[in-house]
């Protein structure tokens, strides 16, 4: 099955021999540097400008500071910072957490109809292309315009194509903070629950996950070996059986990769929530740390690490998940 | 189900057939609606029309009075040419350096492959408003040359150069990951018989790895160039010069004074929007078979 | 949009419709060309009165402007054209300017935009912005107060103010007079006004709060009619309870005109709000005079011109209406310009009377902080609006612009979210603010 001209699918299905990798002690002293420094230079800018600043931040947030004046002016407060948002400001952090909790859950069904849409265009119906161009294309907007779109276009209370279309009272999806259901917690004063405006920022953030996903996903399933699905179907298996228990399975490395990327987009959403003004509601950790850490107001770059400091300890977690799926096994 | 009779199978295919189209041009159509509209709005006028008759009212006349304006005001023009200027040397820098690592960590097993492999891959799903502050501090006082800017700061901060670095620091992660896991598929063999024939590391690298991971970089130049070209963060924080803002920034300049006027908004939404679009229709179809995230074990 | 928390506009950022776009361009021209002329003759003055700092006034100076929408751009380059001097204008849309500004001013311009009171001070405090008292000595067309709002704390001044324009309660004159309304001069009156309204079926009120400052300036007047000046600057300044009956009061009588509120207000922008009022669907409109920006000078004059404003009526009578709210805005220097001489010329001249003179040529929207500026030229607004605040005897900035930044976007702006969102729930709001309030550093 070797394609002769390109190595696309075709190689990507004769299993790459493995443990066969060439040992690094038996390169010559020149080859071994040329590494070295092929790894050695993207290394230290990732380094650099990714992990050292992420390092000072932890740092920072056990320190007050301005932002503005010179960094010595910063005074180390211990776990002060820390405290502060979770007992002070716990109106606007649990707030967070819990819509980026509900983000997780919905972006995981979206992932969830990705896959389904990507399935039904690996059939390779009539139209697949324009289809897929289709349910991809909110992913290549900005968010500026993706924000414009939903707010002004489809949200917008007096005039907008969603309260044009809905027969009762109108609904003001951008700044309606009441709240669909709500659950009290131990320990704090306030309910949580789901506000309507969240709500209605979830059908547009699936407008653009799910046509990523679906992206994602039909590029695993044309690297799926389509024997194995015959296979399956003589076996007797339905489209279902066939799926769950070969298709699905097979797939496991980008069942992965769509996992985290779910979970990531779910904690690091930032941007849709920003454009549309970020109303009572609708705050994510995203916008807690954005707000304290560069807006104008951005003068409390302690308080504004401690939150960023949740956010990545949140995502580091995720990340470690990921990391041991899907390096362990292949590397060993 | 799979021995029914062939006419009632046929008949169920079929049936099946209309089923799905039909359910596809539903969520298609859904998907659309609210680009249509804002497609719309785009070509008609604000205060003459849809601010008198309504948002949906059926527009009295078309024009590209909306599209002109915007591209005038909004300084589209300069703005496209900065993104560029960003965005073209990222992609190149960013899927030179990915693949070099790529090609270094899963065409050779040495102690510390993994491990770069888990940096850059973990340093990519990093939150990015998060190393901000520090970054800032890190670019202003790291002193470059004006000689190889376009702008006289003295140092990296306020320089196009200085957001093609975080670009390039963050997406080579992502795109490390994707290239090892394609170079991970192609036959050892090939990299062996190079050997036997004396051939470095490094032409092994350059003449035989690199161009049969074209369709990965088509993938990589399309994801890449969407999420490049879309970024207002980076363009707005580190930039202090208006002039050498993204294009993204032009919406917010269109945003002030014409708040209300989401015909000319829709305009400039829609022409921004357009060169992404192209980059997608253009590689598309290399775009899903290159995007080999680490599936088919076989 | 894509900005975090918005702040509340200035008129430089929305524009006033008095004037088309297409004719926009060539007055403007016209005016620059005229200011050219001006400056020529001015120039030895502000050379004479520029000493100290390096640079030669002559070279060139940097100018950071948030001035991004087409009309407030033409007019502020109107106004620096009159200056004669080589400047280099870095334009940046209002709200990433604003958004960015505290790591702007770490790379800034010479010369930067920006508004009075503690947003000011906030800075000057910070020590990132350079002392212009002696450029002072060369505004003795600027009265006491705004030599006041452009002082820092340490005595020095660090702010040119520019023009400002007021917050009133905008109605259309049309509609009062067709329906025989009169204009309400306490709080029983205007309660009374809004029941006539109702039963008429319009909505008294348009109102709006997207992006979460609008009803910050009905918080402001409300509490300066209830509790008066003086106590709203030391509640802005940290240093009065939240949780202090007279806070409670102010939300007590909000509480009374809510019900006659367009409603869901949260989500509303200040944009739409203003067509309510501009078609007549509601009577009242509580916003800076930059409300008439809403609307077309080509097609909807009539509306324009048809808009009026009144004070904010008489709550408590021992207040009565002496103060208003006016937002300034103007500008400051860098700590350290390239260009200081240059930088503190521009500054001399964009305190003069021709600078501003040239920016209201172009952009109608505000009123000159320069005594000296030509007043005939005004519309109708901008007599109204130099009367107001006038014949007040206190000044008022704006709430993100009289307190912390942080507090007023993050503490105080939530919490009136959630009050009108669910006005009953005001005892929480109001101690959680007061509770979020002691982590922050007042001046």
């Amino acid at each position: 099955m070797i394609g002769t001209s390109t190595v696309s699918t075709d190689i990507a299905q004769a299993a790459p021999p493995r443990g066969r990798r060439r040992r690094f002690s038996q390169l010559s002293r020149r080859d071994k540097t040329v590494l070295f420094v092929m790894v050695g230079i993207p290394a230290f800018i990732h380094i650099a400008l990714v992990w050292v600043p992420a390092l000072l931040t932890a740092i920072l947030s056990f320190m007050k500071w301005d932002n503005v004046r010179p960094v010595d002016t910063a005074e180390a407060v211990g776990f002060r910072n820390y405290w502060e948002i979770f007992t002070i400001f716990d109106n606007q952090l649990f707030p967070a957490l819990f819509n980026n909790l509900v983000l997780i859950v919905w972006l995981f069904l979206c992932s969830a109809v990705g896959i389904l849409l990507a399935y039904l265009l690996d059939k390779n119906l009539k139209g697949t292309r324009v289809y897929q161009s289709i349910y991809y294309f909110p992913v290549v907007l900005s968010v500026a315009v993706v924000g414009f779109i939903w707010k002004s276009v489809m949200f917008n209370r007096d005039a907008g194509l969603l309260n044009i279309l809905w027969p009762g009272d109108p609904i003001d999806f951008v700044g309606d903070q009441s709240k669909l259901f709500e659950f009290n917690l131990p320990l704090l004063d306030f309910p949580l629950g789901l506000s309507t405006n969240f709500a209605a920022l979830l059908v547009a953030m699936a407008w653009r996950h799910i046509g990523y996903i679906m992206v994602l996903y039909l590029a695993g399933l044309k690297s799926f070996d389509p024997s194995l699905r015959e296979a399956a179907s003589i076996d007797g298996c339905n489209e279902w059986q066939t799926f769950r228990r070969v298709v699905f399975p097979g797939l496991k490395p980008i069942n992965v990769v769509v996992a985290v990327i779910t979970v990531i987009e779910a904690l690091r959403a930032y941007d849709i929530v920003a454009a549309l003004s970020e109303p009572r509601g609708t705050e994510v950790m995203g916008t807690l740390v954005t707000n304290s850490l560069t807006g104008e107001g951005g003068g409390y770059a302690g308080r504004g690490s401690a939150f960023g400091m949740v956010l990545f300890l949140l995502c580091i977690g995720f990340i470690i998940w990921y990391v041991i799926n899907n390096f362990r096994e292949r590397d060993a | 189900m799979s021995s029914g009779a062939s006419v009632q199978s046929v008949g169920d295919s079929r049936m099946k057939r209309v089923l799905l189209q039909t359910f596809l041009i539903v969520v298609a159509v859904a998907w659309l609606i609210p680009m249509v509209a804002a497609l719309l709005s785009s070509f008609r006028y604000f205060e003459r029309d849809t601010q008198v008759n309504g948002v949906f009212s059926w527009p009295e006349t078309l024009t590209l009075d909306n599209y002109r304006e915007a591209w005038e005001v909004g300084g589209i023009k300069n703005a496209f040419a900065n993104t560029m200027f960003i965005v073209l040397p990222a992609l190149v820098l960013i899927l030179l350096l990915s693949s070099m690592v790529a090609y270094a960590c899963s065409r050779y097993s040495w102690k510390f492959n993994v491990f770069f492999l888990v940096l850059f891959t973990a340093g990519n799903l990093m939150p990015q408003q998060v190393i901000f502050q520090p970054l800032f501090r890190i670019f202003k006082n790291t002193p470059w040359p004006d000689l190889l800017s376009d702008t006289d700061t003295g140092s990296l901060l306020g320089t196009k150069v200085a957001v093609i670095f975080i670009h390039v620091a963050f997406q080579t992660g992502f795109c490390t990951f994707v290239l090892s896991n394609y170079m991970k598929t192609i036959p050892k063999e090939l990299g062996e018989a190079a050997m036997v024939d004396g051939a470095s590391v490094w032409r092994q690298y350059w003449q035989i790895i690199l161009p049969l991971c074209r369709p990965a970089f088509a993938a990589l130049a399309t994801l890449e160039f969407t999420w490049l070209y879309n970024d207002f963060f980076w363009g707005s924080v580190l930039l202090n010069q208006g002039s050498e803002r993204p294009i993204t920034s032009s919406i917010a300049v269109l945003n002030g004074q014409y708040a209300s006027d989401y015909n000319l908004i829709a305009a400039a939404s829609m022409m921004i929007a357009l060169p992404t679009l192209a980059v997608y229709l253009a590689l598309q179809k290399q775009f899903i078979s290159g995007l080999t995230l680490g599936a088919n074990k076989g | 949009m894509t900005g975090k928390i918005e702040k509340s506009p200035s008129p430089s950022e929305v524009g006033f419709s008095l004037m088309s776009r297409r004719t926009l361009l060539a007055s403007a021209a016209a005016v620059a060309a005229g200011g050219v002329v001006l400056a020529a003759c001015g120039d030895d003055e502000d050379e004479g009165g520029s000493g100290g700092g390096g640079g030669d006034a002559g070279g060139e100076v940097t100018f950071g402007s948030n001035y991004s929408d087409e009309k407030p751009k033409a007019a502020m380059q109107a106004a620096i054209d009159s200056a004669g001097l080589n400047v280099k204008v870095n334009t940046v849309d209002h709200n990433t300017y604003q958004e960015n500004f505290n790591t702007y001013v770490q790379q800034p311009d010479d010369v930067m935009c920006w508004f009075a009171g503690y947003r000011m001070r906030a800075f000057a405090g910070k020590g990132v912005l350079g002392d212009i008292s002696d450029v002072w000595g060369n505004l003795p067309d600027m009265s006491e107060g705004f030599k006041n709002a452009a002082t820092g704390l340490d005595g020095k001044q660090y702010f040119v103010p520019f023009y400002f324009y007021p917050w009133a309660i905008h109605y259309r004159k049309s509609l009062f007079e067709e329906k025989g309304y009169a204009i309400p001069n306490n709080w029983a009156e205007l309660l009374e006004l809004c029941e006539k309204m109702v039963a008429d079926g319009i909505t008294p009120f348009a109102a709006a709060n997207d992006g979460g400052w609008p009803q910050m300036g009905m918080f402001d007047m409300i509490n300066l009619r209830t509790n008066g000046y003086d106590f709203h600057v030391s509640l802005m300044g940290g240093k009065e309870s939240w949780t202090d009956d007279k806070v409670k009061q102010v939300f007590t009588n909000w509480g009374t005109i809510l019900d006659y509120y367009q409603p869901d207000v949260n989500g509303r922008t200040w944009q739409d709000a203003a067509t309510a009022l501009g078609n007549k669907e509601a009577g009242m409109y509580l916003l800076g005079t930059f409300v008439t920006s809403n609307f077309d000078a080509e097609t909807q004059q009539d509306i324009i011109d048809d808009i009026d404003f009144f004070a904010f009526p008489i709550i408590d009578p021992v207040h009565g209406k002496d103060a208003v709210e006016a937002p300034i805005d103007g500008f400051m220097m860098a700590k350290s310009p390239k260009n200081e001489a240059g930088a503190k010329a521009l500054l001399t001249a964009l305190g003069g009377a021709a600078a501003i003179d040239a920016f209201l040529a172009v952009d109608p929207s505000s009123v000159a902080a320069n005594s000296k500026a030509k007043t005939d030229g005004y519309n109708a607004l901008q007599q109204k609006s130099a009367e107001l605040v006038g014949s007040a005897k206190y000044i008022a900035q704006f709430l993100d612009r009289d307190t912390d930044p942080d507090f007023a976007a993050k503490v105080v702006g939530k919490a009136i979210q959630d009050f009108l969102a669910d006005p009953s729930s005001i005892d929480t709001v109001l101690s959680t603010v007061e509770e979020q309030k002691q982590t922050y550093t007042f001046e």
